[in-house]
């Protein structure tokens, strides 16, 4: 039997948009926050807490999309020059974020830390949505000719289930940021924080079930996987199992077991929909025979195994120091006079 | 204008910009390890205090790379569709690498080398120097392999798909990491980026010493940027020179365009000039033979002339021609900056001649010019061909995306980058006139 290199690409490209989503995921979610904080000092440990790792966060967004373009060229081009407005607004957007991190704390003045405030948050809240919106996309099926093109209109991308998983992605950060602040702060700020968890989370979990409603109702597709390889059902089980741990970390005070539990939730939350979207990359509707799957939108199988070298190498280097990075800036945001 | 013209200069745009700052980072990473190494070497305070003053002029110019560079990563998908379908396998391979093995490296690092003065020992940091310098020259690597693929492929073959068309696939990876004109191109990038990196220590420093600030700090940095300034400078003379070779055996209508050379026959090296396309005749003060005896070592060698090729399989002649020469004119004036500046330094009179620190603080902007103009010369040298023999430029754009849409996002970038780069130069003002105190030896002071 030959090894399916698709299928382990297929995963490992999975894995760089997972880890995108869990360490960014926090980072976006702490940007839509932002400007619920109203004290200068308060915003500043907001941005603080992200300071030194929210560039690193990125990349992983920047590599997913390396490693889209070299195992399935096909599908980068499609999706990227399909959904080319919504793109060039989400690259808008993660460009205005980066320079109001950078640029707010070079000046005093009230309009100019305000106005790097909006955008920093706005830009945050947008790119959280546009990434949802795409996965809502590629969920739904988008139309595509018989020669991989997207045949549809930026307008036609706005469908009900694509905002939903658009505002689902907003909650679902929202909350991971609102867990993760809690752990970077200390005392009233502190407190008032946990009272957001809460909130945050009511709204995650009501957005969560109405998307898996519609997802069971609408789009069936999402449940072949599942029903071929019913052993994957311990997927949507432990999903559920590690959202349900988060209000129970969160009322047992434990901090960081409820951001364990949140990065956990969003790890299974991306499995699914990987399992979900399972074989295609691409899925044509209407046209379904149009669709790309990991076969038809693959690199050679010489590329994919040497690329999975480059795993094999990078990999455990990146997480090892990604690690070491984490664990130097653990603990309380401190604001010293390096500080943004 | 079309999608195609518009698509081309969009991308034109937005990697001009982006180019701005990745030489900065790889120039100015070498000097923080220099820095900070002679630190840890001598202890002396004021290696520390150069070094953590660069380390905040790094961390802006670093943030406006990667605000820009996203960009890039997906540009390839989002405007050249059908280049992305044809090269996936080949070119998206080298970008995946720049992920895995620099963008993690530099940007994981970036966070200690900017935070992590206090919380870290000296020469824990000195590794995080070391490992964010390091992450920008292999991402310079990786990007370097990816476009010299498209200019002298290699270790590919082309294979027909199930659904119709073709597309390059790899036989040999080592074949495509050093395609002919790979090694050549790295070191010419980087001594570009070690000269823009070096000249801005220069200019700063410079700039001090006229003002009379922090002159201890100023003139130590000098000295060291200097010797870094002179040796670049030098040796990207013979990387250009090594360079050029490699363009004249691999794409002979790139190195006639930018001579303007038409006639197959011994070639003459012209020092300035214009190019009159429509008569195919190339007017200027030029050296006979020269350009034949530095391509092969015999000034009567015959070297291929632009009259070899149709006229559509030409790149458009004056324009390349311009900037090539600019490039080089250029790159003259550094070396003699430089190494202008080490004989005064050498006779005692650096710090007197105060024409001479003007002319350093102004030469900022030399290496920033000779980097674009020769990615201007190389890659419009290629054209009409974006992978060079193999597909033009034409054929691949993006077939869904509209030529409107195209019009919609490059006003909305020239506007961003418009805004970005005053903001970029006002506060790369603002650090400069803050100087190296920190903010709380300022405040002892007041």
């Amino acid at each position: 039997m030959n090894f399916d290199w698709q299928t382990l690409w297929f995963i490992l490209v999975g894995v760089l948009f997972t880890g995108y989503a869990i360490l960014d995921g926090f980072d976006l979610g702490v940007g839509a926050l932002h400007l619920f904080v109203k004290d200068d000092t308060e915003r500043r440990i907001f941005l603080n807490a992200i300071g030194p790792i929210w560039d690193g966060n990125e990349v992983w967004l920047v590599t997913g999309g390396g490693a889209l373009f070299a195992a399935f060229p096909e599908a980068y081009a499609t999706v990227f020059s399909g959904f080319y407005l919504a793109f060039m607004l989400l690259l808008v957007a993660l460009i205005f974020r980066a320079v109001a991190i950078e640029f707010r704390s070079k000046q005093p003045m009230k309009w100019w830390r305000q106005a790097w405030d909006i955008s920093f948050s706005i830009s945050s809240i947008l790119s959280a949505f546009l990434i949802g919106v795409a996965m809502g996309n590629l969920a739904w099926g988008i139309p595509l000719d018989a020669g991989h093109e997207f045949a549809g209109t930026f307008l036609g991308l706005l469908k009900p289930f694509p905002i939903l998983l658009g505002l689902t992605t907003v909650s679902l950060f929202a909350m991971h940021g609102s867990i993760f602040i809690v752990l970077k702060t200390e005392g009233a700020l502190q407190a008032k924080l946990k009272g957001w968890v809460k909130n945050t989370m009511i709204t995650f979990i009501l957005f969560y079930v109405l998307t898996t409603f519609a997802t069971l109702i609408y789009i069936p597709r999402m449940m072949t996987t599942l029903q071929q390889a019913p052993w994957l059902f311990i997927v949507p089980v432990l999903n559920v199992l590690a959202i349900a741990n988060i209000p129970r970390n969160v009322s047992k005070g434990q901090g960081f077991g409820a951001f364990l539990s949140s990065c956990a939730a969003l790890f299974f939350l991306m499995a699914l929909f990987g399992i979900g979207v399972y074989p295609y990359m691409v899925f044509s509707n209407p046209s379904p025979e149009n669709s790309l799957t990991i076969y038809n939108a693959a690199s050679s199988v010489t590329t994919l195994k040497i690329m999975s070298l480059f795993v094999a190498v990078g990999l455990p280097l990146i997480l090892s120091y990604t690690l070491s990075i984490y664990w130097i800036f653990r603990g309380k945001v401190k604001l010293d006079s390096l500080s943004y | 204008m079309d999608a195609l013209a518009l698509s081309r200069a969009q991308f034109g745009l937005t990697i001009a910009f982006h180019y701005i700052f990745p030489p900065l980072s790889i120039g100015l990473g070498l000097c923080l390890v220099l820095f900070e190494g002679f630190y840890l070497f001598t202890r002396e305070k004021l290696y520390l205090e150069i070094a953590r003053f660069y380390t905040r002029i790094f961390g802006l110019i670093f943030a406006m790379g990667v605000a820009t560079g996203v960009v890039m990563e997906f540009q390839f998908g989002t405007n050249w569709a059908s280049y992305s379908r044809f090269v996936g396998d080949v070119f998206g391979s080298a970008l995946a690498a720049e992920g895995v093995f620099a963008f993690f490296l530099e940007s994981g690092f970036l966070g200690l080398l900017l935070f992590g003065w206090d919380r870290i020992k000296p020469r824990t940091h000195f590794f995080a120097t070391l490992m964010v310098c390091l992450g920008a020259h292999f991402s310079a690597v990786w990007i370097v392999v990816a476009n010299s693929w498209q200019q002298t492929p290699a270790g590919y073959h082309l294979v027909g798909q199930p659904g119709g068309g073709i597309r390059a696939e790899v036989t040999d990876f080592w074949q495509v990491v050093f395609s002919p004109s790979t090694v050549s191109r790295i070191w010419h990038v980087y001594m570009g980026a070690w000269q823009a990196g070096a000249f801005a220590v220069l200019s700063i420093s410079a700039y001090y010493l006229l003002k009379k600030k922090y002159e201890t700090f100023a003139k130590t940095g000098l000295k060291m940027a200097l010797v870094v300034a002179a040796a670049a400078s030098l040796l990207q003379l013979f990387s250009g020179h090594d360079s050029a070779k490699v363009v004249a055996a691999t794409q002979p209508a790139k190195l006639a365009a930018y001579e303007g050379h038409y006639e197959t026959a011994a070639a003459p090296l012209y020092l300035f000039g214009w190019v009159d396309e429509k008569n195919g005749q190339t007017h200027g003060v030029s050296i006979p033979g020269l350009l034949s005896y530095l391509v092969s070592g015999q000034s009567d060698a015959p070297v291929t002339g632009l009259n070899a090729f149709t006229p559509d399989k030409r790149p458009p002649i004056n324009f390349v021609f311009q900037t090539y020469h600019a490039m080089i004119a250029i790159g003259i004036a550094l070396i003699a900056i430089a190494w202008f500046g080490l004989f005064l330094w050498w006779r005692g009179g650096l710090w007197k001649a105060r024409w001479f620190l003007w002319v350093l603080v102004l030469s900022v902007l030399l290496p920033q010019a000779a980097n674009q103009l020769g990615w201007f010369s190389a890659e419009v040298g290629r054209q009409p061909y974006i992978v060079y023999n193999l597909m033009k430029t034409s054929d691949a754009l993006s077939k869904s995306v509209k030529a409107g849409e195209v019009l919609t996002s490059m006003i909305l970038f020239g506007f961003i980058y418009s805004l970005l780069f005053v903001l970029f130069i006002y506060l790369l003002n603002d650090k400069i006139q803050h100087g190296p105190e920190t903010k709380e030896e300022q405040g002892h002071r007041a």
